[in-house]
């Protein structure tokens, strides 16, 4: 709808691939017409108009606003609770809470899988984390909701807390659930380190702690719940519609064919949206209690409370390295905490130090506690960014030792497969050594360097602004199928295309890209492919977008229903053209003859497709093959310039060499590459979730004032973004592999290894804050 | 509860003519809603304190379209909009005054939607993301936001366009340090940044006719 009719005609226009013959799988395109290419976003149009209408957007007839009460202590136990008041408040319509059991069931916060000791109820009468969920209203605007909720008495008998996970398993400490605040200890071990440590000339060992990092995507988690009888349909912003449908019946125990879900349009979730939530659930109580539809969306408050986090993280790393560069031996401890229930504390935060480097001997421990706060979620590459910043930096450390660059270094311990998997597996493809090569020479990485000088801590510039290059690799531990994913395209008898789908779009252009897809099996334009997506009503099954997994699972899905339309068109235009399917080819609505120009027709001119009306195409996706691992590989280099009396950090450039296979659009692809940088910043220099560990255990930066993000003046003014495209048939039919948790994980290590190279200071702990980049720059100076 | 919204006549600070609502009670255009606590003042009389959530009449005047309907005098003008006339298209992103998801133009100046009670932009001419279309077609930093791709989930996007627009019509060649200080009050958790700058730059062009404005049609 949205396309430049002027762009399109400089689309070089070629006939469609010939489908596979029976029995083949598709072959890589050759060359592509839309597929790669810049094209602006499908649904731009809407998006930029103000017509897309997203889940908190949503006004049905005669719809209440919902509000949740949250707990406002660190841990405490209801002892009273008392709504009468609030029940005749003017406009209030229905209060729900644990004093009222036919509203209050079980919850559990690992949906899909069996509930642990932890779980316990929408309404818990032992509330372990502020904010947790105490009592809820519905009225009929939302002044009067929260009004209601003011009107709630709740008695509490306050807990002693335990916040600080370094706390949390020393004796004495509160425990969140009666049975030791252990959650699990995770072990594991290649080779044999002790032999590793003294086999190398160079031993270091260094502490590293990342802060609790908060997703806060500008829409607020929530939904609009709406009963006919039996039947709930919720409007939420989710990543995954079909996951809030299982896990919205699990906890009202209704069957999944009475409960749709319906995503659409979405604000962002970033790993945050991938469940439901509990403000899920409760929307649907309310809107049953009332008998009418009801709004529930959070607050902002509530959001930095309640949905989810990037965990905080406690690593020890021990690492070994001899003169030449070969890394001997690696040893890894991890203590984290996943907050108040089980929600994987330390999930993947080893994964850099087990698979990115070859190394043989590797040692890894990771302990899991509970504490009084707000449950993780999967967070953009959950644990990678945390484990880079240990194992990143400490490579840099290392080169520095050896005396070589830390280009080189990384170089010199490429790994030929992915040693953390049984049997040492190859990847499909791995561009790790071009993306450190090619993004060093685009970025200038020697040049930089030599002008930054050596030794750091003397870096170039002048006077009290000095400057430093820094560089970080990475890989994602996924990014390649995650199976089953079921697409239909239809073709209408007039030879336009309708494109279903479950995937969301969470705002990386998945709809333009597998739109893209079908059109370039198609023949035809992306934009005049009409896409459904995102309903559990309506689309067909899928996993959530998220892990970088939607363009590989739902690309190659796309195309092979594509394929299954082209197919069945190609015969039915065969019988009208007399000609054998194979000398037929697609192109701009028409089908042709290959080998007879004067042979073609126009699909819409097919008697035999008016006939059935419909060409109904299905694709499904298989796992990826066994035996070859799918995943992404990333470089990021940037300059630094570190005000040295002020403790500030500029960001005055960044370069992110990735490689994702195919790029399936470039105008999104860099988009992506620069988000995930500038998310990456904000963990690297300002976002730090603050708890008063020592008074109330309450969160104390809950809002976007006190809780920094990125601002457009924080993003470097320079920002390059390098694919490294390498095509392979055995990454899947497309060849694209994930994009958009690579784009984020060594973006913060990066950032410290130019801080040092600038000041010479080293920060082990995030967020490099001006106030302890000043207190390290003056201990530096205390030292000589 | 006791909520003294008193007449603020004339210019406020940023050019918005600041009128509480009692000023149009005092020219007798109010319709005193059944909830009301309010006795009907006659004219120039001392304000009276309405509560909070007393309902009142309410004339806005959005994207050149006059809108009455009666409001409590605490709501915010992003309620009005969106739940109340349900121009969606502005959006709540933290109701704080802290990300720009809901600015709008408030006589052509952005403003947060959230910080500012609909009872003050009586008499004001407010313009939304609606009220840049040009018909059915995107206006130009619309459209050049779609050619840059200057958004990924799109939820701040109505909010960054406003700021764009609302620099452009008070500076319409700004230098690329007063974009970007133009759009620093609308966070992206997204980090689209880079594209809303280049967009903003193009913008500058489409608006000004040195670029070629083409798309954006339905």
């Amino acid at each position: 709808m949205a396309a430049n009719p002027d762009k399109q005609k400089k689309v070089e226009a070629f006939p469609a691939p010939d489908p596979p013959r029976a029995g083949e799988t598709a072959k890589l395109w050759e060359k592509t017409r839309f597929v790669g290419k810049p094209l602006p976003r499908v649904d731009a149009y809407e998006r930029l108009s103000g017509s897309a209408v997203y889940p908190a957007d949503v006004r049905l007839p005669n719809m209440l606003y919902g509000a949740i009460l949250g707990s406002p202590h660190a841990n405490a136990r209801i002892k009273r609770l008392d709504m009468t008041r609030a029940e005749k408040m003017p406009g209030v319509r229905a209060v729900i809470g644990g004093t009222v059991p036919e509203a209050n069931p079980a919850w559990n916060y690992r949906q899909g899988r069996p509930a642990r000791e932890a779980a316990g109820k929408v309404f818990d009468s032992h509330c372990r984390f502020e904010g947790d969920a105490v009592a809820a209203v519905a009225a009929e605007n939302p002044y009067q909701a929260q009004d209601a909720l003011r009107a709630i008495v709740v008695e509490y008998e306050v807990l002693p807390f335990v916040t600080d996970e370094r706390k949390a398993l020393q004796p004495g400490a509160p425990l969140v659930h009666g049975e030791g605040n252990l959650v699990q200890t995770d072990r594991y071990q290649r080779g044999d380190v002790e032999k590793g440590f003294a086999e190398a000339d160079v031993v270091l060992q260094e502490t590293y702690r990342s802060a609790c990092e908060l997703h806060t995507p500008m829409e607020p988690h929530g939904c609009v719940a709406n009963w006919e009888r039996d039947r709930l349909t919720l409007w939420e912003s989710t990543q995954g519609v079909f996951a809030v449908q299982s896990g919205v019946a699990e906890n009202l125990g209704l069957p999944l064919a009475k409960v749709r879900v319906i995503g659409g349009y979405m604000g962002g979730g970033f790993g945050s949206k991938l469940q439901a939530g509990k403000y899920s659930v409760i929307a649907a109580l309310l809107a049953r209690r009332a008998g009418r539809p009801v709004k529930l969306i959070l607050p902002r408050e509530q959001t930095y409370l309640t949905v989810g986090n990037r965990p905080p993280c406690n690593m020890r790393l021990k690492a070994g390295v001899r003169k030449d560069g070969t890394l001997t031996a690696l040893d890894f401890s991890v203590l984290g905490t996943g907050g108040a229930y089980p929600a994987g504390g330390t999930s993947l935060v080893d994964w850099q130090v087990r698979d990115l480097y070859s190394c043989p001997n590797v040692r890894i421990e990771t302990t899991d506690v509970y504490v009084n706060a707000g449950p993780a979620r999967p967070f953009r590459a959950p644990g990678h960014p945390q484990g880079s910043w240990a194992l990143e930096q400490m490579m840099d450390a290392l080169a520095k030792a050896i005396r070589m660059d830390p280009v080189e270094f990384r170089l010199k311990n490429v790994p030929s497969g992915s040693q953390a998997r049984e049997g040492t597996p190859p990847y499909a493809t791995t561009g790790l050594k071009q993306c450190l090569e090619e993004g060093a020479r685009a970025f200038g990485w020697k040049e930089a360097r030599q002008k930054t000088g050596a030794p750091p801590g003397k870096a170039s510039g002048e006077g009290h602004l000095r400057r430093g290059v820094g560089m970080a690799s990475g890989l994602w531990v996924a990014g390649g199928a995650m199976p089953p994913s079921t697409v239909i395209v239809k073709m209408f008898s007039d030879g336009s295309v309708n494109l279903n789908m479950g995937a969301s779009d969470i705002g990386t252009g998945t709809k333009t890209i597998m739109a893209a897809v079908a059109a370039e099996e198609l023949g035809m334009a992306p934009e005049s492919i009409q896409i459904e997506h995102a309903d559990t009503g309506t689309t067909q099954y899928t996993r959530p977008s998220g892990g970088s997994k939607t363009v590989p699972t739902e690309s190659p899905a796309v195309r092979a229903a594509a394929i299954h339309v082209k197919e069945q068109l190609l015969s039915i235009a065969a019988e009208a053209l007399k000609a054998d399917t194979a000398d037929l080819a697609l192109m701009d609505g028409r089908v042709l003859s290959k080998s007879d120009d004067s042979k073609s027709v126009k699909i819409a001119d097919l008697a035999g497709l008016k006939q059935r009306g419909v060409i109904v195409g299905i694709g499904s996706r298989a796992p990826d093959p066994p035996g070859k691992v799918v995943n992404p590989f990333a470089a990021q280099f940037c300059e630094v310039e570190v005000n040295v009396l002020t403790g500030e950090v500029r960001i005055l450039r960044f370069l992110g060499a990735h490689d994702s296979g195919r790029v399936m659009n470039r105008l999104t692809y860099d988009n992506q590459v620069f988000g995930g940088i500038t998310m990456g910043i904000g963990f690297a220099l300002t976002e730090c979730r603050i708890l008063d560990a020592s008074q109330t255990g309450k969160l104390l930066n809950r809002n976007w004032h006190d809780y920094k993000l990125p601002t457009v003046l924080d993003v470097p003014a320079e920002m390059v973004s390098l694919p490294i495209e390498i095509l392979s048939p055995e990454v899947n039919t497309t060849g694209a592999k994930g994009l958009g948790e690579p784009v984020t994980i060594p973006t913060a290590a990066a950032v410290a290894n130019a801080v040092y190279d600038a000041t010479g200071v080293r920060i082990t702990e995030s967020p490099i804050s001006p106030m302890q980049l000043c207190k390290l720059l003056s201990e530096q100076l205390k030292e000589g | 509860m006791a909520n003294e919204l008193k007449d603020r006549q004339g210019k406020a600070a940023g050019g918005i003519t600041r009128r509480g609502f009692l000023t149009s009670m005092g020219i007798g255009a109010l319709a005193v809603g059944a909830a009301a606590e309010l006795p009907a003042a006659p004219p120039e009389a001392e304000p009276t304190v309405a509560g909070a959530d007393a309902m009142t009449r309410l004339t806005l005047l959005v994207n050149g379209r006059q809108c009455t309907l009666l409001a409590e005098p605490r709501w915010t003008l992003l309620h009005v909009l969106r739940e109340q006339i349900g121009l969606t298209g502005t959006k709540t992103g933290c109701e704080r005054g802290e990300c720009g998801a809901c600015t709008v133009l408030i006589d052509n100046v952005p403003r947060y939607a959230c910080l500012t009670l609909a009872m003050e932009c009586e008499g004001s001419e407010i313009v939304t993301l609606e009220g840049l279309m040009e018909g059915e077609n995107l206006g130009p930093v619309q459209q050049a936001f779609l050619e840059h791709d200057a958004f990924q989930c799109g939820y701040c996007t109505p909010g960054q366009i406003m700021a764009v627009e609302g620099l452009l019509r008070k500076n319409p060649a700004p230098t690329p340090d007063q974009i970007r200080r133009g759009v620093s009050g609308n966070l992206c958790r997204c980090g689209a940044y880079t594209h809303i700058l280049q967009a903003a730059g193009h913008a500058v062009e489409l608006k000004t006719g040195k670029g070629v404005k083409d798309g954006g049609k339905p």
